[in-house]
């Protein structure tokens, strides 16, 4: 029988630079195929001309041993494709099911009929194991419940190969769970999925075949007993990957960070953050650690002062900065790496540079008088793609274009050369690749022995353990747990995680 | 990426004198003839040309005024409004202040910049403390502005001895100089072309102006970045609804040498238009600036000598403007 997919010989050139060159691959029926690759190798290209959204040089696809062109999303979901972008593309202000209804085809008749699909919808999600309420505005949803949503679209659409591009960077671990089940399901009903990951133990996990692309070639395809989680990693970066990160004790000085008793209103109007108190002191990295949706987004927006606060205290470096403006507590030396990277962190439509030299219009060493000094600002926008490998063809492109790991990379940096008193990081390595989060970790412990104070926030345990010195754990708004990273094990902090208090522990 | 910002304004065009020449040819017009008549009557003669500078001046100002609030991502649909409050105390400042001239024009000049600055600054004050969408309140303040001359010049500022509803002659100390003697053409040029460099300064070497686009980007990364995006909201409609109130100066001190009922004939509105087809850059304002100027001037002239209705003018400016917004050359999809 056929390979349900064929690549043959897919080329893509964006300027002088092959984003994909000469990639061949197969899919067979039932197969979870892995994509892995260094930031900007390539994979979503390749995705996107799959699933005709990007239209390659040359090359072939063949689906079912036929050959197939794909000009539009509308031809590859007649094919049987369905994909999950990087970035999502549902549109928030519209509901689940408005969101799918825009999907379909104009075949599909003029009259619509919202409860038949929304039917469709509740089916489809009770036979994959979850549930939506399809009435419910999309940008109501969490982020793990979106990419169900863009997940009942490519099955509604009867899709039979899914794309899934990282798939797991915004899930909490119990999401992935329930993710895996669903390509599991996929799996057992003989269809196919492309997979792209940067995190090896789950390419480990869920694969049978991985491919390993870079600079935009196919590199090597292997089967999963073959291999291992090392010489993947090799094989990605082109030479051996630590993933320990190599740290002295701290030596914590003065506190930098004092929050206490402070509550904030989430969207719902409820309090997300609810009197919690912590203290980051200079030369420490703080993890707070807990599932995603307890409060960490709301706590750093308090921070940073683009939400106000109903009580509490917020003190940096010794001075009141409760309620003040953004502008006022990031002149206290601040630097924020935002969870949301696209919508909060950079300027889509603007030039990677517009976006290094962001926070320069405040910097007197980059003014003169009321006039900028662009060539230095441009100067320092080259050092930093230089030195966090930010990989682009030139300063002036649009950040849009960038790999999504090269775009968290650019904030990274930014973050980072402003040389902060605190820095408050949301997922820094968000999307990078495994050699690219060894270097932000060494970053991040290199601010941190010059005196930065590092507040940590991530869903990711491995993260945590990894860098934090003391961690405290977030649930429903309050840090219910706090402990020295000698103290913690995956065990007590995923038990907090959950909500269980310390005294009931002891009690069980 | 640059080539296409110049390909699209010039395709649409073209693409549009092509429809126009259509509409001009059902209504019973060789097209040809009429733009020839059109492009003699805007640039055949020293007099022509002096009378499509001076229409490009106001179409240069409130060219301007639109970009600047479009760069903070405000849409001003007041133009209109700011241009007769600037055109009122300009027209004060000329006709019951003495002063000697150099001194004169100036004040009339802040006085003009002053009358806009207020009236955009009060759309933005709303925006900011009731959240009420600048599309929405500039189009009523319109409406105030328009009544607001039409009563001042029906009663408080009326001429002493005349009927017509319009004040009195400004000053000649107010007066824009001629630069080309014989003809319309003023100083008032050259004020609109200083406005442009400025624009531009402050766009690409300032950090206001980086501030301010910034905003115009996105209000959450702004807010994100330290940009007191409020204050940059009330300043950007300040200095976009004085640059309409420049447009009513203009018109005052160069043009009518006084104010009345129909100061503007709309100019307002083509602000937009002008913005739209230049990009909301410097340049691009002025250049189709000029292309406004001498459709409207241009059209004069073939009011005066064909049978053609002056609609025809507006049907063309709508067109180029129909082309630039639908993009039809879809060039912004599928890189
Ligand atoms: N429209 C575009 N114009 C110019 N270059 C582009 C464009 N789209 C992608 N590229 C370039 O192509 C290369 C491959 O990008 P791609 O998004 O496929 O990487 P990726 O493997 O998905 O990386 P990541 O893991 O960071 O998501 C990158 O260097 C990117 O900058
Ligand atoms: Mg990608």
């Amino acid at each position: 029988m056929a390979d349900m997919l064929e690549l043959r010989n897919i080329s893509k050139l964006y300027g002088r630079n092959y984003a994909n060159k000469n990639i061949s691959l197969t899919v067979k029926s039932g197969e979870v195929h892995c994509l892995l690759g260094e930031n900007g190798a390539g994979k979503s290209t390749l995705m996107n001309v799959l699933y005709g959204l990007t239209k390659p040089d040359s090359g072939e696809i063949f689906i079912d041993g036929s050959e197939v062109s794909i000009l539009s999303p509308r031809d590859a979901i007649r094919y049987g494709i369905g994909m999950v972008h990087q970035h999502f593309m549902l549109i928030p202000a519209m509901t689940v099911v408005d969101n799918i209804i825009l999907s379909m085809d104009e075949s599909s008749g003029l009259i619509l009929n919202q409860k038949k699909i929304a039917k469709r919808i509740r089916e489809i999600a009770g036979k994959y194991g979850f549930e939506v309420d399809p009435f419910m505005k999309v940008s109501d949803l969490s982020v793990g419940q979106q990419q169900r949503v863009e997940i009942i679209k490519a099955i509604y659409h009867d899709c039979r190969l899914l794309i899934l591009d990282e798939p797991t960077a915004v899930l909490t671990p119990r999401e992935t769970e329930e993710l895996y089940a669903i390509i599991e399901r996929f799996r057992k009903e003989n269809k196919s999925v492309i997979f792209i990951s940067h995190k090896l133990h789950e390419v480990m996990h869920v694969s049978d075949v991985i491919s390993v692309l870079r600079n935009g070639e196919c590199i090597a395809t292997l089967n999963k007993e073959e291999t291992d989680e090392a010489s993947l990693a090799a094989c990605m970066v082109g030479k051996e990957v630590s993933f320990t990160v190599e740290k002295e004790k701290a030596h914590p000085g003065e506190a930098v960070l004092e929050v206490s008793g402070l509550s904030t209103k989430g969207k719902k109007g409820n309090l997300a953050v609810d009197d919690l108190s912590l203290t980051v002191h200079s030369g420490e990295i703080y993890g707070v650690a807990g599932v995603d949706g307890n409060g960490q987004a709301e706590l750093i927006e308090t921070i940073t002062g683009l939400v106000k606060s109903e009580s509490g205290k917020v003190r940096i470096l010794g001075h009141d900065m409760t309620n003040r403006t953004p502008g006022e507590i990031l002149d206290q030396g601040i630097s924020h790496i935002p969870a949301d990277r696209q919508s909060t962190g950079i300027l889509m439509h603007e030039s990677l540079e517009k976006n290094l030299t962001l926070y320069d219009y405040r910097n007197p060493e980059y003014r003169k008088g009321i006039f900028m000094d662009w060539k230095k600002a441009k100067k320092q926008a080259e050092d930093m793609v230089e030195k966090y490998g930010v990989k682009t063809p030139g300063l002036s492109l649009n950040i849009e274009y960038l790999s999504g790991g090269n775009q968290q990379k650019a904030v990274v940096a930014r973050e980072l050369e402003k040389k902060p008193e605190l820095l408050i990081a949301a997922h820094p390595t968000r999307g990078v690749d495994i050699g690219a989060i060894e270097f932000i970790h060494g970053e991040i412990v290199k601010a941190r022995d010059q005196g930065c104070a590092v507040l940590l926030i991530s869903t990711e345990l491995d993260e945590i353990m990894a860098l934090s010195d003391r961690i405290g754990v977030i649930y429903d708004g309050r840090i219910i747990g706090e402990m020295d990273r000698e103290e913690a094990t995956v065990e007590k902090i995923g038990m907090l995680m959950a909500g269980m208090e310390e005294n009931e522990r002891k009690a069980v | 990426m640059n080539m296409k910002k110049i390909i699209k304004p010039v395709l649409s065009i073209l693409l549009a004198l092509l429809v126009g020449a259509i509409v001009i040819a059902v209504v019973g017009e060789n097209p040809l003839d009429i733009y020839r008549s059109m492009l003699v009557g805007a640039f055949g003669s020293k007099s022509a040309v002096a009378g499509t500078l001076v229409k490009t001046t106001t179409m240069i100002f409130v060219g301007l005024s639109y970009g600047f609030a479009y760069k903070c991502g405000l849409v001003n649909i007041g133009i209109e409004g700011q241009l007769y409050m600037g055109g009122l105390l300009s027209a004060l400042a000329a006709i019951y202040v003495e002063l000697p001239a150099p001194i004169h024009i100036p004040l009339c000049l802040i006085a003009g910049f002053a009358g806009g600055a207020i009236w955009g600054a009060i759309a933005g004050w709303l925006k900011n403390r009731f959240n009420a969408s600048e599309m929405i309140t500039t189009v009523m303040m319109n409406y105030i502005a328009t009544y607001f001359v039409a009563f001042m010049v029906n009663g408080p500022i009326k001429e002493k001895d005349g009927t017509y509803p319009q004040s009195e002659r400004i000053l000649d100390s107010a007066r824009f100089p001629t630069l080309v003697p014989g003809t319309q053409l003023t100083i008032g040029i050259l004020i609109a072309i200083i406005a442009v460099v400025l624009y531009i300064i402050y766009w690409k070497k300032t950090a206001g102006g980086f501030e301010m686009s910034v905003v115009g980007s996105s209000e959450r990364v702004a807010a994100y970045a330290g940009i007191p995006v409020k204050r940059m909201i009330i300043t950007s409609m300040l200095i976009s609804g004085g640059l309409g109130g420049l447009a009513g100066a203009a018109e005052v001190l160069g043009v009518q040498f006084k104010i009345m009922d129909g100061l503007s004939s709309g100019y307002g509105f083509d602000g937009i238009a002008v913005s739209l087809l230049g990009n909301n850059s410097g340049i691009g304002i002025m250049l189709s600036s000029l292309l406004f100027g001498a459709l409207r001037y241009g059209g004069n002239a073939i009011q005066m000598f064909t049978s053609l209705p002056i609609a025809v003018i507006y049907i063309l400016q709508a067109l180029v403007i129909l082309f630039v917004v639908v993009d039809v050359f879809r060039m912004e999809r599928r890189k």
